[in-house]
């Protein structure tokens, strides 16, 4: 297959869904409340789109803080972690229980604990976040070459020494494959949040919207908004990809 | 300049890497640790870098314990920081030793001279060959002066003619500056055409089996010496009769 097909084909086949869906929906008549067509779905995103537009800000806002708060959070875990065996025994097995635990089932208590509804969406979505930064990390900072660190102790690097010059260099790209996934899992994490906070919450975000939506039997509206939450997705996907790229390019490129 | 007495590596899993290791090092010396894979030659090499301690015996230094950056050491990779430019990964033994760029300046230029990359200063390891790169890291073994060179199979992964080119060139580098170097091999061919001494070594446990002195004169078509072919085939009669062992 080559390259331009390769960029072609899930555009066409896609297209070639929404071409089906749509021939289907008008075919067999189906009721907007039970499945909107494609048509029906864009005419509801022009016709609330200020709303919705707001919906999306107000939620990547949550999730690029979420997303920040995770990268310093797991990057200062992971070093503790590196730093002493001791710290890596009292903080991975946490790590994993906060991992593990589903954030539906803690959002409630936070959005209890946390009185501002802001606040309350960045710490649940830095839970489902950060995990990933910071395993990432700490392999990153773990899997140092032998022989470097080998180097340093000949030429009598000190501990701060190989850490700045070697360990945390070395461990970067390990970080950056971490923030990738961290990024579409902030999403999530806010998302989740904004659902299980309903009205209580922000009462702005795009999952506050499909509620609403859903609520209201305004379907196509409800799905303007999916479609608006798959193409977030899809952009801190790729922006952060972008962004690893580039660093590493610019580091490592001659 | 070194003497290994008695010296023995166990591992903690048990395994006996190094038995009784015993030899002498001395001022100027070229020496070759050679034998099959798994004899401890890479083991015996670590214990004289200070990198690991000997369960047993003794590695006696005659002008006291090297300080930092004394010892230069060479791995089987080039291990350069992607990172960094060549020039900042020789300057690495430095920094490391809080001397300031600046005053370093003309160190830094000397080692990447010695091995015939002064152009390549600014490059990436990225945009260097595997030759290339390997001249990097020995630069970065000898910018800090060290009095011992410790080199771990360097040209065991580049290609024949690069491999021969560098042997040539460490060769005269030796000669130039008389530097006490310690080279792990399996090749006997490498073995007989850079070292003074050999020291042949068996494996299971690891021991040092014979010490070879190497006595070829000095000719400009070393490698097609009779007394260098004859050694050769010396060294490789011997491995041959510690296999079959």
């Amino acid at each position: 297959m080559n390259k331009t097909a390769e960029r072609v084909m899930p555009i066409v086949f896609g297209l070639a869904g929404l071409a089906f869906w749509q021939a289907a929906v008008w075919e067999l008549q189906v009721p907007a409340y039970v499945l909107p067509g494609p048509v029906a779905i864009v005419r509801a995103y022009f016709a609330d789109y200020s709303t919705l537009n707001a919906a999306l800000l107000s939620t990547l806002t949550v999730t690029f803080a979420a997303l920040l708060v995770s990268a310093a959070l797991g990057v200062a875990l992971a070093l503790a972690m590196a730093a002493s065996d001791l710290a890596r025994a009292a903080i991975q097995p946490w790590a994993v229980i906060l991992q593990v635990t589903p954030v539906v089932a803690i959002a409630p208590l936070i959005i209890i604990w946390v009185n501002q509804p802001f606040l309350a969406l960045v710490v649940c979505a830095t839970i489902v976040a950060f995990f990933p930064v910071l395993s990432n990390t700490a392999a990153g900072l773990k899997a140092t070459p032998q022989e470097l660190l080998d180097l340093f102790r000949l030429n009598g690097a000190t501990r701060m020494q190989t850490l700045l010059l070697l360990r945390l260099p070395a461990a970067l790209p390990f970080f950056l494959a971490g923030l990738r996934i961290s990024g579409t899992l902030a999403l999530v994490g806010a998302v989740v949040a904004e659902f299980v906070a309903g009205s209580g919450g922000f009462a702005s975000g795009l999952a506050y919207r499909i509620l609403e939506a859903g609520y209201r039997l305004q379907i196509p509206r409800m799905f303007a908004a999916l479609v608006l939450l798959g193409m977030a997705g899809i952009a801190i996907y790729a922006a952060l990809g972008l962004f690893s790229h580039l660093m590493l390019r610019r580091r490592d490129a001659a | 300049m070194i003497e290994v007495s008695g010296v023995s590596k166990r591992f903690p899993n048990g395994t006996l890497a190094l038995e009784a290791a015993s030899t002498e090092i001395g001022q100027g010396d070229f020496v070759a640790l050679l034998g099959p894979s798994g004899c401890g030659k890479s083991t015996l090499l670590r214990l004289i870098a200070g990198l690991d301690k000997p369960s047993e015996g003794k590695i006696i230094w005659a002008d006291g314990e090297p300080r930092p950056g004394e010892i230069g050491f060479v791995f089987q990779d080039s291990t350069l920081m992607p990172w960094a430019s060549a020039e900042e990964n020789v300057f690495l033994p430095l920094k490391l030793r809080r001397k300031s760029r600046a005053e370093t300046k003309a160190e830094v230029q000397a080692a990447l001279q010695q091995v015939g990359l002064s152009d390549f200063a600014k490059a990436k390891p990225a945009a260097l060959s595997g030759g290339m790169k390997m001249r990097v890291s020995i630069a970065r073994a000898l910018v800090s002066q060290p009095k011992l060179l410790l080199m771990d199979e360097p040209f065991g992964a580049l290609d024949e003619f690069t491999r021969q080119r560098l042997q040539e060139d460490l060769r005269s580098l030796w000669r130039r500056s008389g530097k006490t170097i310690i080279f792990v091999t399996h090749s006997t061919y490498e073995a007989a055409y850079l070292a003074t001494r050999v020291l042949v070594m068996s494996a299971r446990p690891g021991r040092i089996s014979t010490t070879i002195d190497c006595n070829i004169a000095e000719s400009a078509d070393r490698r097609t010496a009779p007394d260098y072919i004859a050694l050769v085939k010396r060294l490789s009669d011997m491995l041959r009769r510690e296999f079959k062992a």
